[in-house]
């Protein structure tokens, strides 16, 4: 029995962070002042708060501790958990009122309107141990499921609880399973868990798997359960080795324990649970070209239908789904379908995790209710964008998404309303811009990444991205005309209708919305040959401002490519020619004199 | 594992200690003196005790916790018992086994331990 238990984020953002070293310093510390047996030090996965790790929390007092350092250890030792005093100059400033009170984490901003399902252990338990998860109700939902309920019980309960996948298409996922159950009638048949997580800025599923890898093999067996197949597989990319190394973790004491493997809790239902590593290709998160690789063929995708719920891996049915929307499985069928679908939107029910990224303050994981506003997520959740800047645009879904405008920072965030305005759901990322971010350089640098992630088995993918991605090039080097932003709109929708798989349909997101909510951007950068957000380099032009200058020299001495003269206490001039566009002056200016358009 | 009477007999032990990180409003909160009058007088053994005893008997709704010095470093160790809605109840010159009594009379049957309590010495 431990008095106090010290809660260290083990996730990838606090672990590159160095929480590996303040874990091993901790228990020293620990070790020398006699209290190994009264404090438990438990690696967590993540808690949500990366822009603050390392993070540590300290029971039962639920003392949140950010930043810390190896050097803080001792004090927290000696000072917090052998006298019981807090160590006031670490903990997250938002934890503490005005009066100086500790308030409790679930007050502060950052989570008082989240609420987590999905997350609900991560930062809670320790992955490693089964037990932990055991005694948050862990395989509870399975117990129940193999014992009292039939197949379609277990179909219909999931129907009921309106839940859609969380990894981007949002298909009812009762409904995937009672396809895959019903369309073939016995013989093999396959689970899959997409944990390929490719879009750039998303990292839930990664957390899930650090954090609560039980919730995911618990899900995976019911599903198995509802439509009749004893094996599983998770696709996940080899770059997420904590990930990988804990779900490994977690499938061998799940088989240990009887929760995987031969006749589950005695009802003659047996599951088996696979690893397949994946080589970090964008494409494999597409189902069929997951599927494919897999079977260990060149992740590529193929046409459909048919449908994976009908031929699937191997050609059997199977249904696929993502790390997430597993995750909330066994909480729907431990708590009904009612309590699910009392969540969220008419549409979309339950919970959302967006990764928030970009110009925000707090970035991090956070778990929402479904049609929580963005200006909710920014404002209140993310803490606001640093330095005062205005709030333009917020990206979602990644590479396959749009963006939304200001003028939509209301929107209630479920699936259809993000489709109304052209962006998409996507995996949840979530990344916010300000008024310094330029939307033609943005859309560049989705179309850079489809056109490098693009497999090549189909021509308007293959082709078509590397064109769409040749034009805005062009435009943003200010070579562009006007007639060049009408054939990318058209090669846009062409590439749209044509392409084989998701990745190509859905790669010409990104231009088109931004061409429809900033097209004057374009027009500028085409006509003016202006970049209005000052990013695109080539449209850029330093100059001095001679009243404003006081020939310091401070400029000319920074400058790396010796761009700019002028002698002591006279105005100094930019060579345009010789300007690298680096920024260097600007920055070192004191006066304010140096400015770009 | 071949039950779920197993399953359960994990989930109760396992319970009370994943319990400890709960945060709730409506918890009891026992304080012990932890400071170095406290310590010197015999706290830590104090400390333990209650919170080996919670979590055995599975009062989720009780959170353990120290504190510095209260103050009235002759009476130390010093327990203070909160509960919500109910006025601060201070236990003095506690010892382990002292700490047992107030546990089950007090926490668990809801009497306050009136001879241990610093009324009964002023």
């Amino acid at each position: 029995m431990y008095r106090s238990h010290v809660l260290v984020c083990g996730g990838t953002g606090c672990t590159s962070s160095g929480s590996e070293e303040i874990i091993r310093v901790l228990k020293d510390e620990l070790d020398k002042n006699g209290l190994t047996s009264e404090v438990s030090v438990v690696k967590t996965g993540c808690h949500g708060l990366c822009a603050l790790g390392p993070i540590m929390i300290v029971y039962p007092e639920a003392v949140f501790y950010s930043m810390v350092e190896t050097k803080d250890v001792p004090e927290i030792v000696s000072e917090h958990l052998l006298k019981g005093r807090v160590v006031s100059r670490l903990v997250y400033d938002e934890t503490v009122s005005s009066e100086g009170e500790i308030k409790s984490l679930a007050d502060t901003n950052f989570y008082k309107k989240q609420h987590r399902i999905a997350l609900r252990n991560c930062g809670v338990i320790n992955p490693e141990n089964i037990e932990e998860y055991i005694g948050t109700r862990g395989y509870e939902a399975l117990g129940k499921v193999v014992t009292e309920m039939t197949p379609d019980d277990v179909i219909k309960c999931i129907l009921d609880s309106g839940l859609r996948g969380r990894g981007g298409g949002g298909f009812p996922t009762g409904r995937k399973w009672q396809l895959a159950k019903d369309l073939v009638k016995g013989g093999q048949k396959y689970v899959c868990c997409n944990a390929d997580e490719g879009d750039p800025g998303a990292f839930m599923d990664r957390s899930i798997l650090e954090g609560d890898p039980h919730a995911l093999i618990e899900a995976m067996a019911i599903a198995g359960y509802a439509i009749g197949a004893n094996q599983g597989y998770v696709y996940v990319r080899a770059e997420y080795p904590i990930a990988v190394e804990r779900l490994q973790i977690a499938i061998n004491q799940a088989k240990e324990y009887g929760l995987l493997g031969e006749n589950i809790f005695g009802s003659g239902f047996s599951f088996d649970l696979g690893i397949r590593l994946g080589a970090g290709a964008f494409v494999c998160g597409e189902e069929t070209a997951l599927m494919t690789s897999i079977e260990g063929n060149r992740g590529e995708p193929r046409p459909r239908p048919p449908f994976p719920a009908e031929k699937g891996l191997f050609g059997k049915p199977t249904v696929l789904n993502n790390v997430e929307t597993y995750a909330n499985i066994p909480q729907i069928i431990l708590n009904g379908p009612e309590w699910f679908s009392a969540m969220g939107t008419e549409k979309s029910k339950g919970t959302k995790v967006f990764a928030l990224g970009g110009k925000i303050k707090n970035t991090g994981l956070v778990e929402i209710p479904m049609g929580t506003t963005l200006r909710e997520v920014v404002e209140e959740i993310g803490g606001g964008i640093p330095n005062g800047k205005k709030f333009k645009a917020a990206q979602t879904g990644g590479p396959s998404g749009g963006c939304i405008p200001a003028e939509y920072f209301d929107i209630e965030m479920d699936y259809d309303n993000l489709i109304a305005i052209g962006s998409m759901m996507g995996s949840g990322g979530l990344i916010v811009m300000d008024e310094d971010n330029c939307m033609v350089d943005i859309a560049k640098f989705f179309l850079e990444f489809t056109v490098d992630e693009s497999c090549g088995k189909c021509t308007p993918c293959r082709i078509g991205t590397k064109r769409l991605y040749e034009i805005l090039d062009k435009i943003t080097k200010g070579n562009g005309t006007l007639e060049d932003i009408d054939k990318l709109e058209e090669l846009c929708y062409f590439i749209k209708e044509n392409s084989l798989c998701g990745l190509g349909q859905t790669a010409p997101n990104p231009v088109l919305s931004t061409l429809k909510f900033f097209r004057d951007e374009y027009v500028a950068h085409v006509v003016d040959k202006k970049c209005p957000a000052g990013v695109c380099k080539d449209l850029l032009r330093y100059t001095i401002d001679p009243d404003k200058c006081k020939g310091c020299t401070m400029c000319a001495r920074v400058c790396p490519n010796n761009a700019i003269s002028g002698a002591v206490k006279t105005p100094h001039v930019i060579d345009t020619d010789k300007c690298v566009k680096c920024g260097a002056c600007m920055e070192k200016c004191k006066f304010g004199a140096i400015s770009k358009c | 594992m071949k039950s779920l009477e197993e399953l359960k007999a994990i989930r109760e032990r396992m319970q009370g200690q994943v319990g400890l990180r709960s945060e709730d409003e409506t918890q009891t909160r026992v304080v012990v003196g932890m400071a170095t009058c406290g310590i010197a007088s015999g706290a830590r053994p104090v400390l333990n005790a209650l919170s080996e005893i919670v979590q055995t008997k599975g009062l989720s709704n009780v959170a353990v916790t120290q504190t510095g010095c209260i103050g009235l470093c002759q009476y130390e160790p010093i327990v203070e018992v909160m509960e919500p809605g109910k006025e601060k109840v201070t236990y003095v010159k506690m010892t382990a086994e002292k700490a047992a009594e107030v546990v089950e009379q007090h926490l668990i049957g809801g009497t306050v331990v009136a001879k241990y309590t610093l009324n009964s010495i002023e």
